[in-house]
């Protein structure tokens, strides 16, 4: 019976390639995002109105529309233009698309949590724009959005899943191949389930300590 | 490039299906949930706690496989759309328990207290103290979720459910053109999410006006 219950174990070594590839795609798909955020939430609040404008479609455009469809308009899309991206490389930049629109956000509102007397203050006692917003602001916003970034990275983890649909070898068409040479779809499907909640839950549950901790410090 | 178009657009009510259908259904079958994460048995409470959790930490195409592919070896065949339906419905529930509970704590103990105090009953309370302060807050984030839960029904594409997705897919390999027929599909979901986003706004402003309390 035990043995029954624990079968779908067998499956999970298969998967761990599989793995490796959806880290690596988080890993690089939160730090390209992180600084296309930084770029879109500077321009989404530029004063020159084109910047502005194009800042604000690319951020509403990639929170907006599903990624599965971002993922198509890059995978299938950019051949239209003579450009064949691999499927890993149309991955990385739908995703980071993404992950850039959502992280804005974040930017945008931690910055704007950090209340108006700060920098004013800062001005009065002399410091530069430049200098009052890397030594005043910055520290203070960063710990209002180093959670929510990173339960965007945990997000993303999730996310890779759907690269599955353009073919790129993580967990999902991992367990793809293996359900189809099986045929055992419950088991596999089982332990890929497996595999993210082993990863995404004791991160989550760092993530709302550390949360936690630095809601004392603000 | 019109008739694409419309070829896609036709892909519209299978999309809203799927989201109104998990969206009603996850919403329902929250309320259970919510309730029991503030009652006095330790082990339901945990219980409901170990099943949310672990329902949003697997990504949702995960679960769609697992009930789609899975169950049908297990003997239990479902149609794409039926699959896609009762795999979003639960995902939705567990979101919605979450949302419900963030409401629920978010309101003060004392009103309840209060409630109590003045002799209403427990569905009296629920109904005119608790359910009309906790919607205010719930319900935008509830329409925040509706726009995700749009999003996500583009997966049911995988699985062979003819909506948005599916037939934008099938348009690219037949017309080569890959980057305008998704741009299209793409453009088809923000209209559609902009309904209810400005529900979620005006309900949000008219709430607040009502109950100027907080």
């Amino acid at each position: 019976m035990i043995t029954n219950l624990l079968s779908w174990t067998q499956y999970l070594p298969a998967l761990f390639s599989g793995v490796g590839v959806a880290l690596a795609l988080t890993g690089i798909v939160i730090v390209l995002g992180f600084f296309l955020g930084l770029l879109l939430a500077y321009g989404s609040v530029s004063k020159v109105r084109l910047v502005k404008a194009v800042a604000l479609v690319v951020v509403e455009v990639g929170r907006g529309a599903p990624l599965l469809v971002l993922l198509y308009i890059v995978y299938q899309g950019l051949p239209q233009f003579q450009l064949t991206p691999t499927a890993f490389a149309s991955a990385v930049i739908a995703f980071t698309w993404s992950a850039g629109a959502y992280s804005a956000e974040v930017i945008r509102t931690s910055i704007d949590a950090v209340p108006n007397g700060q920098s004013e203050a800062a001005i009065v006692v002399g410091m530069n724009r430049v200098d009052s917003f890397r030594f005043i602001i910055a520290p203070q916003a960063i710990r209002v959005g180093i959670p929510p970034l990173m339960n965007i990275a945990i997000q993303f983890f999730q996310f890779t899943s759907l690269a599955y649909a353009i073919t790129v070898p993580e967990i999902m068409q991992a367990a793809y191949f293996q359900a189809t040479v099986t045929f055992d779809y419950f088991s596999v499907f089982l332990a890929a389930a497996f595999l993210y909640a082993s990863i995404t839950i004791p991160t989550t549950m760092l993530v709302s300590r550390l949360e936690r901790h630095l809601a004392k410090h603000l | 490039m019109l008739g694409v178009a419309g070829y896609i657009a036709l892909g519209i009510g299978a999309t809203l299906l799927i989201t109104a259908s998990a969206f009603t259904v996850g919403g329902i079958l929250a309320l259970p949930l919510a309730l029991a994460q503030r009652s006095r048995f330790v082990l339901l409470r945990i219980f409901v706690r170990v099943v949310v959790n672990v329902v949003r930490a697997v990504p949702p195409l995960v679960w769609l496989f697992l009930v789609f592919f899975g169950f049908s070896e297990l003997g239990l065949r479902m149609s794409p759309l039926a699959a896609a339906i009762a795999t979003f419905s639960v995902i939705a529930m567990s979101y919605f328990a979450e949302i419900y509970r963030a409401g629920l704590s978010a309101l003060n103990r004392g009103q309840e207290e209060a409630s109590a105090a003045l002799g209403m009953s427990t569905i009296d309370s629920y109904r005119f103290i608790v359910v009309p302060q906790v919607f205010r807050v719930v319900g935008p984030m509830m329409a925040t979720y509706g726009i995700g839960l749009l999003k996500d029904s583009a997966l049911a594409s995988t699985i062979g459910v003819v909506e948005l997705t599916f037939r934008a897919g099938s348009q690219a390999q037949q017309t080569g053109q890959g980057l305008t027929v998704f741009a299209i599909v793409g453009l088809i979901y923000l209209l559609l999410s902009l309904p209810l986003a400005i529900v979620s706004r005006h309900v949000d402003s008219r709430l607040r006006a009502r109950f100027s309390v907080a």
